[in-house]
């Protein structure tokens, strides 16, 4: 794995590789920026002096309104900011957070970092896996309902073990909790 | 106060005062704790009157380098002509802090208020707040804030009916702990890949959109109005140790502590105290082994350094680490060394952006010995190695990332050697230590 990748030798900056769930290839583009999305875009547009500045902003309104940021999509935002498709592409591979491929309806994010990884967090890594039915970090559960990926701080250690699930944050998540909170999603 | 615990009587607080009270975050209700007055003192003032007020005060940047604020201000040419702006580091991702995430949750217009006042210190129109992209609801509360300060006409084109444009945005970033220098974040907010920048340029002549740009920590920009409403002196005098170290700081207490949480208390605490007496010690039947005393960036301390240190920019140092971010990673006596510093180093190899080779390749090996090490697959040469990737890795790079890297990694070889000998040579240190590695 140490070298092997283009963008950094540990990885570097990327969203986890999730393409063997990538069955919406093919279907043809309904375009994202119409109607409330398209003014949302204006509103953000006139906050900076450039429309490149809108890219980030305009990258997260696809992910909420598609669940990932396809290539059609990064095609989209790319006219619509004057930015050239390979761009915004190389820009989208930066970021951890935006899917480039479908993931699960929860999308669980579990931090490992040292002060969480002290405090427990494998076993909350292991009781999610199991419970979810994913068994496997980055893999989507046969039902397509989840998907687990460790990730690095996020900013809550105080509060081992922190998770998200799609955009909302859950603080001190042990493994007996784990079967409790994924009871209460629909 | 230690949120989620109640003020301790040894704390000071004045970032913290209103954590856990819900009520402050709306306007109404912050106008009448004293809000938005430090501003409309501000406007009525000049902008060289604020910067004195606030290099007066000893105010220093709570993001990690303690660059004195007033002073950084004092870079921004006024009247050049140009469009200025300040940027708000809210990306938080410094393993070990979760106080800028705190002071967003519970204080948002705090926060606006000390952008606002920023901005109009160094001649710029807009702030933006830069969140890291996790902070889902730190973002929410910013911006029902910001939508609150515009409906009641403190920001806009005519701020608080001053004559003078103030604009504060709110941008959220996308999952990148390097997009927290300064020079990244810029490219980050321009809508590029978060690649630090080579300085010179320093943002003051050249940072944002090319214009001259402050960059401050949440934190910094949240305690400016404070220190216009009471004063410089009183901020000045908010010092238990040395003039150099002024106010007070939020500490982030996280890892193998009775009462992780954060703390307020004024620069210059016995250490000793603030872990034994507000964090509550360490758990039950286990005793505190080591301590990273300003997220973990900054050199590992042994607890005979940690328990001699006066919690201040200059104490840190003479107790062998730094200040930093204010985030205290407790480690206790049934946690491998190795083990923590091995994951430390993947953080740091998962976070490089890889322009620089010595980042890029020296994360990577050293993250891969370590891991070796930690296996119990390491050989004695293996310190060597890592000692001399360390050096390669100090002072070379674009950014500091890479410094960062290096420096758990020779901390804990020079503090904690044995524990990576008798991995090495097949020794256990003791059984709990064996059972978790
Ligand atoms: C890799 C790296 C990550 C950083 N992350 C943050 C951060 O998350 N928040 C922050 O305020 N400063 C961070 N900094 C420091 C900033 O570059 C900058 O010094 C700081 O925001 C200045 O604000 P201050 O003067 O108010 O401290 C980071 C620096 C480096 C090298
Ligand atoms: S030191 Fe590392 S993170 Fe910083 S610019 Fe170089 S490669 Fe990027
Ligand atoms: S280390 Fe887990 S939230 Fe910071």
């Amino acid at each position: 794995m140490i070298g092997s990748d283009e963008k950094g030798a540990m990885g570097g900056h990327s969203s986890p590789d999730l393409s063997s769930h990538d069955s919406h290839a093919h279907e043809p583009h309904v375009a994202v920026f119409t109607g409330a999305a398209r003014s949302e875009l204006d509103t953000l547009l006139s906050r900076y002096p450039t429309k490149m500045a809108a890219l980030l902003p305009a990258l997260w309104i696809v992910q909420r309104e598609r669940g990932w940021v396809s290539e059609d999509s990064m095609a989209e935002v790319s006219e619509l900011l004057d930015l050239t498709p390979a761009y915004v592409k190389g820009v989208v591979t930066f970021y951890t957070m935006y899917h480039q491929h479908p993931v699960g309806k929860y999308f669980i994010q579990v931090c490992t970092t040292s002060p969480c990884g002290m405090c427990g967090a494998e076993d909350t890594v292991r009781a999610l896996l199991q419970h979810t039915g994913t068994g496997e970090l980055g893999v989507t559960s046969p039902d397509g309902r989840f998907t687990v990926i460790e990730v690095e701080c996020l900013g809550a250690c105080g509060f081992a073990t922190p998770i998200m699930i799609n955009e909302d944050f859950i603080e001190s998540v042990t493994p007996e909790k784990v079967p409790q909170i994924l009871a209460g999603l629909a | 106060m230690g949120f989620p615990h109640p003020i301790h009587e040894r704390e000071t607080p004045v970032l913290s005062r209103y954590f856990g009270d819900a009520e402050a975050r709306g306007l109404e209700s912050w106008k009448k704790r004293g809000g938005y007055k430090a501003m409309e003192m501000a406007l009525g003032m000049s902008p060289t009157e604020i910067v004195n007020i606030v290099k007066e005060s000893g105010l220093r940047g709570r993001g990690g380098a303690g660059f004195p604020t007033g002073m950084k201000w004092s870079f921004m040419k006024l009247d050049d002509g140009k469009p200025h702006y300040l940027c708000c580091n809210a990306d938080e991702s410094e393993p070990g802090t979760f106080k800028d995430r705190e002071i967003m949750r519970w204080t948002p217009h705090a926060l606006i208020e000390g952008c606002a006042i920023g901005a109009y210190a160094i001649g710029a129109e807009t702030a933006y707040i830069y969140i890291r992209g996790e902070f889902t609801e730190p973002i929410y509360w910013m911006e029902q804030a910001v939508k609150e300060a515009y409906a009641a006409g403190i920001l806009g084109a005519n701020a608080m009916g001053k004559g003078k444009r103030i604009d504060v945005h709110v941008h959220r970033g996308a999952g990148a702990y390097i997009c927290g220098e300064e020079t990244a974040l810029m490219n980050s907010l321009e809508g590029r890949r978060g690649n630090p920048r080579i300085k010179p340029p320093f943002p003051a002549v050249s940072g944002l959109f090319g214009m001259p740009t402050t960059i401050n920590n949440v934190e910094t920009l949240a305690a400016v109005p404070e220190i216009l409403n009471q004063g410089a002196a009183w901020y000045k005098g908010l010092s238990l140790s040395n003039p150099k170290s002024t106010g007070t700081k939020l500490f982030s207490v996280c890892g193998n502590v009775k009462k992780p949480g954060n703390y307020e208390v004024v620069l210059g605490f016995p250490f000793k105290d603030f872990l034994y007496d507000l964090c509550g010690g360490p758990l039950d039947g286990r005793k505190f082994k080591a301590v990273i005393p300003g997220g973990a960036s900054v050199p590992i301390q042994t607890m005979e350094e940690a328990e001699g240190t006066l919690m201040d920019y200059e104490g840190f140092i003479a107790g062998g680490s730094m200040l930093g971010s204010g985030g205290v990673i407790v480690i206790d006596d049934a946690q491998s060394m190795v083990k923590q510093i091995a994951r430390l180093a993947r953080f740091f190899a998962h976070e490089s952006c890889a322009q620089c080779t010595q980042c890029r390749e020296g994360t990577a090996w050293t993250t891969k010995i370590l891991e070796r090490i930690r296996d119990g697959q390491g050989t004695m040469e293996d310190l060597d190695t890592l000692m001399s990737l360390a050096e390669n890795m100090t002072g070379t790079t674009i950014c500091v990332l890479s410094d960062s890297c290096a420096t758990p990694v020779v901390s804990g070889i020079r503090k904690f050697r044995h524990e990576f000998e008798s991995l090495i040579t097949g020794k256990r240190v003791h059984p709990v230590m064996a059972a978790v590695a």
